[in-house]
């Protein structure tokens, strides 16, 4: 019982993201009754809700990265979509070495090698907020100016192709499977996330630095390891969200793949309900804000905003958003509600008064004679 | 002059969701007077502090200054009635200056005379004997001249109130006396001071009359010179007075001879402590002593790597170890109990249970979880068996009162069962009631067989607890005093004679 009580504390952090995402689906629904409807074309679901999990795959994954990221060092990584871009175009190269003879292994080991990729600039990013202390937005700010320019470098030539048969069902959907595969990988790779939470102290050690970093060192943490390790984690996020981009867009833009993704992203961890200034994180949150701002990419499209005006129009939703999110409206609100549940209970204590005083009186009476 | 009431309180209830803070409480403040207010932690004063100051709305009561009815809705509210507020954690910004923070938010214009206003606050300082500059930065004061800055700022504030909230707890005995005096000139003005601390000698030696709380409601006024010290404690704990003076004396370990359970030699660090050497027996229970700034806390957070150690080797049950950060120290069976409870102790969003269970599960390691219900099983043992109060396990720690806060740090080490454990300034800021119980379980720790050293900027009650006193001046040790019968004039008179 306490245990679901503890739960639902956690869960109070999710008012926000769910009550935007109602919300945007009562609009949806006003726009037509058919929102929910998914249909089979080809052997594979078809429909609003399979799009939106289709498309915001990436950004699932990135926002559970920042989500760490941000909790523990108290800043952003704006590299995000550039650590994408240079590992899926290191993936790219691999797979374009192996010709015409891609097999699932040649795949795998791409995909491996992008991860180490990953990796070794989520190290490059941790060891300057970590060791150096230079802050998160700054410490990746270098990447986010030169990364594209190294993906560049990289691919050699402009956008190469990947013409395989397995990259393409891995960006679209496998025959035989209903549901496409970037959704089964994000699914895989948040399933992944809830057994390390499981299974180690992470969610502690990064809340305890986050929070106060003097008394977790003095607690045996080092807050320079854990703020690395989360930096590690980032470029992994990174990788993989490069290596579902590039192959559902099956092919290597190093100019425009992950795009200014780090914004979304960032947007997706305030939305779940997270302090940007760190401290205590919700991952629940930072998945479900990421499903809505694709929802919300989606329905502006749906309300046929014109597509100039589409990042206008994000922005004002945004702004509302956050205005009524913010702690000063939440203490209002909370103000009224209490206020409202004292008239109540003032009623019936009245009652009780007059019982209460008479046992205060007899139990004071009785302590005084003891000390005497 | 003396009998006129300046601010009266009638009736005042507070209730917090599952808390009843305050219940019909009264409060008579006169003008001219020195009026404590008394009470363990969780009684209700700071909620009615912050009731008189306008950050809380009473739910019942009624609150006049001067006669007239007055309603706060905001602290700014309060101000403007000339109600002046100097906190227990202070609330200045450590990155300004000295007369920024002074003056900060007063102007009414929007540009500032920079020289103007630090020829004031040069002015000022000198006059109330504030051994600081106006242009330094605050930081680089130390934390009691902090306080006396922030007090500054609330007199200069033509204030007819002034709560001073343990405004001399991070003071030695030199500066209590200036800010006294201080208080005394202030009273002479007509200023109405309400004082709230848990030195009952401060309260004796500066209090007209003493208002005593007990859970949220008003146990009765008095006046000081008419009310023992002795009851003015019963009062405040509510239990009889055979209770509070049953504390026994620890008798120092028989086994003299044998290996020390941790030793260190010319231990130094990069705080600045001389190199040192230092021994504890087991089940001994032994104290640095020394004023402000002398390096107690310095040598401790040596012993424990919480500061860099720079030199010296370290001994544990006369076997040598290696101890370069604090889970070194953790894994050696050392436990740390920090003297900034806020800045290095508690981790203040996280629950209680997270915050008991930390250093046990740090020790365990970053693989190894503690299941949920283990971490219950072990939360729940401690709240009850250090009667912390909270209304539950996962109650964020710092929505606690700051005396079972530090019992949740308590528990943090107790959990990890030490060998040795270091308290610095474990009773800070803490109600009698708690400071005693924290007292006997130091006590009753060493009968069991650990190791502790007790700090405390009070020396009788390091007196009460520890057989032998370290005693440091100025970053160094300068000699050992140990004994039953040890008084407090035997450690002045060595601190004062530098040793021998």
């Amino acid at each position: 019982m306490p245990r679901i009580k503890a739960h639902f504390d956690r869960l109070s952090h999710l008012f926000l993201p769910l009550s935007v995402l109602v919300i945007l689906i009562v609009i949806n629904l006003i726009k037509g009754a058919d929102y929910f409807r998914i249909t089979m074309v080809n052997g594979a679901f078809y429909g609003n809700i399979p799009n939106i999990l289709f498309g915001a795959s990436e950004l699932v994954i990135l926002a559970i990265g920042m989500t760490l990221v941000t909790a523990a060092s108290r800043g952003q990584d704006i590299s995000i979509g550039e650590i994408g871009a240079i590992a899926s175009a290191i993936f790219v190269q691999y797979v374009l070495r192996a010709g015409s003879a891609v097999t699932l292994w040649t795949i795998l080991a791409g995909f491996l090698i992008s991860c180490v990729a990953g990796l070794l600039i989520g190290a490059f990013n941790g060891t300057l907020v970590s060791f150096f202390r230079v802050q998160p937005m700054v410490a990746t700010l270098i990447l986010f100016l030169g990364g594209r320019s190294i993906a560049f470098i990289i691919d050699g030539k402009v956008s190469p192709i990947l013409a395989n048969e397995i990259s393409n069902q891995i960006g679209t959907v496998i025959p035989g499977v209903p549901i496409q595969t970037p959704i089964i990988l994000t699914a895989v790779f948040i399933a992944v996330v809830v057994v390390v939470l499981k299974t180690t102290n992470l969610r502690l050690y990064v809340e305890a630095v986050g929070i106060n970093p003097n008394a977790a060192r003095l607690n045996g943490i080092d807050p320079k390891k854990i703020i690395f390790l989360t930096f590690l984690i980032m470029g992994v996020c990174s990788a993989v969200a490069g290596f579902i981009a590039v192959n559902k867009a099956g092919r290597h833009d190093s100019v425009n793949l992950l795009k200014f993704i780090m914004m979304d992203a960032i947007l997706a961890v305030a939305l779940g309900g997270n302090s940007l200034g760190g401290g205590k994180f919700s991952i629940t949150g930072s998945i479900i804000g990421a499903y809505t701002i694709e929802i919300l990419n989606r329905t502006l499209l749906r309300l046929e905003v014109n597509p100039e005006a589409i990042k206008a129009f994000k922005a004002v939703f945004i702004i509302i958003l956050m205005v009524i999110a913010s702690p000063v409206v939440r203490a209002f609100v909370r103000k009224v509600v209490d206020k409202a549940k004292t008239i109540v209970a003032a009623n019936s204590v009245r009652k009780t008064v007059g019982l209460n005083k008479a046992v205060f009186f007899i139990t004071d009476s009785s302590a005084g004679k003891k000390e005497e | 002059m003396l009998s006129e009431i300046i601010l009266k309180m009638e009736g005042i209830s507070k209730s917090f969701p599952g808390v009843r803070a305050l219940h019909n409480v009264d409060f008579t403040l006169r003008r001219g007077e020195i009026h404590a207010l008394m009470g363990e932690n969780g009684a209700g004063k700071s909620t009615l502090i912050k009731i008189i100051t306008g950050v809380y709305e009473k739910d019942a009561g009624q609150i006049t200054i001067e006669g007239r009815p007055v309603q706060f809705k905001s602290p700014q509210d309060a101000q403007n009635m000339g109600i002046g507020t100097v906190f227990q954690e202070i609330a200045l910004c450590p990155n300004l200056t000295v007369a920024e923070n002074m003056f900060i938010g007063r102007s009414r214009s929007n540009f500032v005379k920079w020289k103007q206003m630090n020829a004031k606050a040069a002015e000022m300082l000198k006059s109330l004997g504030i051994p600081a500059s106006p242009t330094q930065e605050l930081a680089s004061c130390s934390i009691a001249v902090q306080q006396m800055i922030a007090i500054a700022r609330a007199v200069d504030m033509d204030c007819k109130i002034l709560i001073l909230d343990e405004p001399t707890s991070s003071l030695d005995e030199d500066e209590v006396q200036k800010l006294f005096a201080l208080m005394r000139e202030l009273k002479a003005r007509g200023v109405g001071i309400i004082f709230i601390t848990h030195f009952i000698d401060q309260v004796y030696e500066i209090s007209d009359r003493i208002t005593v709380l007990r859970n949220g409601e008003l146990i009765g006024e008095y006046e000081t010179a008419a009310l023992p010290q002795i009851e003015l404690i019963s009062k405040m704990m509510g239990k009889a007075l055979s209770d509070v003076t049953a504390m026994k004396k620890h008798e120092p370990p028989k086994a003299e001879n044998s290996v020390p359970i941790f030793e260190a030699k010319e231990l130094s660090s990069a705080a600045g402590v001389k190199p040192f050497n230092f021994a504890i027996q087991k089940g001994e229970v032994n104290g640095f002593a020394g004023l402000l700034g002398s390096g107690r806390s310095e040598s401790v957070r040596a012993i424990f790597a919480a500061d860099k150690v720079t030199g010296g080797e370290v001994k544990i049950n006369g076997k040598r170890v290696k101890i370069k950060t604090p889970l070194d120290a953790m894994k050696q069976g050392i436990g740390y109990l920090p003297e900034d409870r806020k800045g290095d102790g508690i981790i203040d969003e996280l629950s209680v249970r997270d915050n008991i269970i930390l250093a046990l599960q740090v020790m365990k390691g970053f693989f190894k979880p503690l299941s949920w219900k283990q971490t219950e099983e072990f939360a729940h043992q401690f709240v009850e068996k250090l009667e912390i109060k909270t209304p539950s396990l996962n109650t964020p720690i710092k929505s606690l009162s700051g005396g079972n806060q530090q019992k949740v740090i308590l528990a943090r080490w107790l959990l990890t069962h030490p060998m040795y454990l270091i308290l610095d300034e474990p009773t800070r800021g803490i109600d009698v009631g708690t400071k005693v119980e924290i007292q006997k379980l130091v006590l009753k720790l060493a009968e069991e067989g650990m190791s502790l050293t007790f700090i405390s900027s009070e020396i009788d009650e390091m007196l009460r607890v520890c057989s032998r006193l370290i005693v440091m001046k100025d970053r160094e040790i300068i000699g050992e005093l140990s004994g039953m019968n040890l008084t407090e004039q035997d450690v002045m008179h060595m601190i004062a004679q530098g040793g021998k």
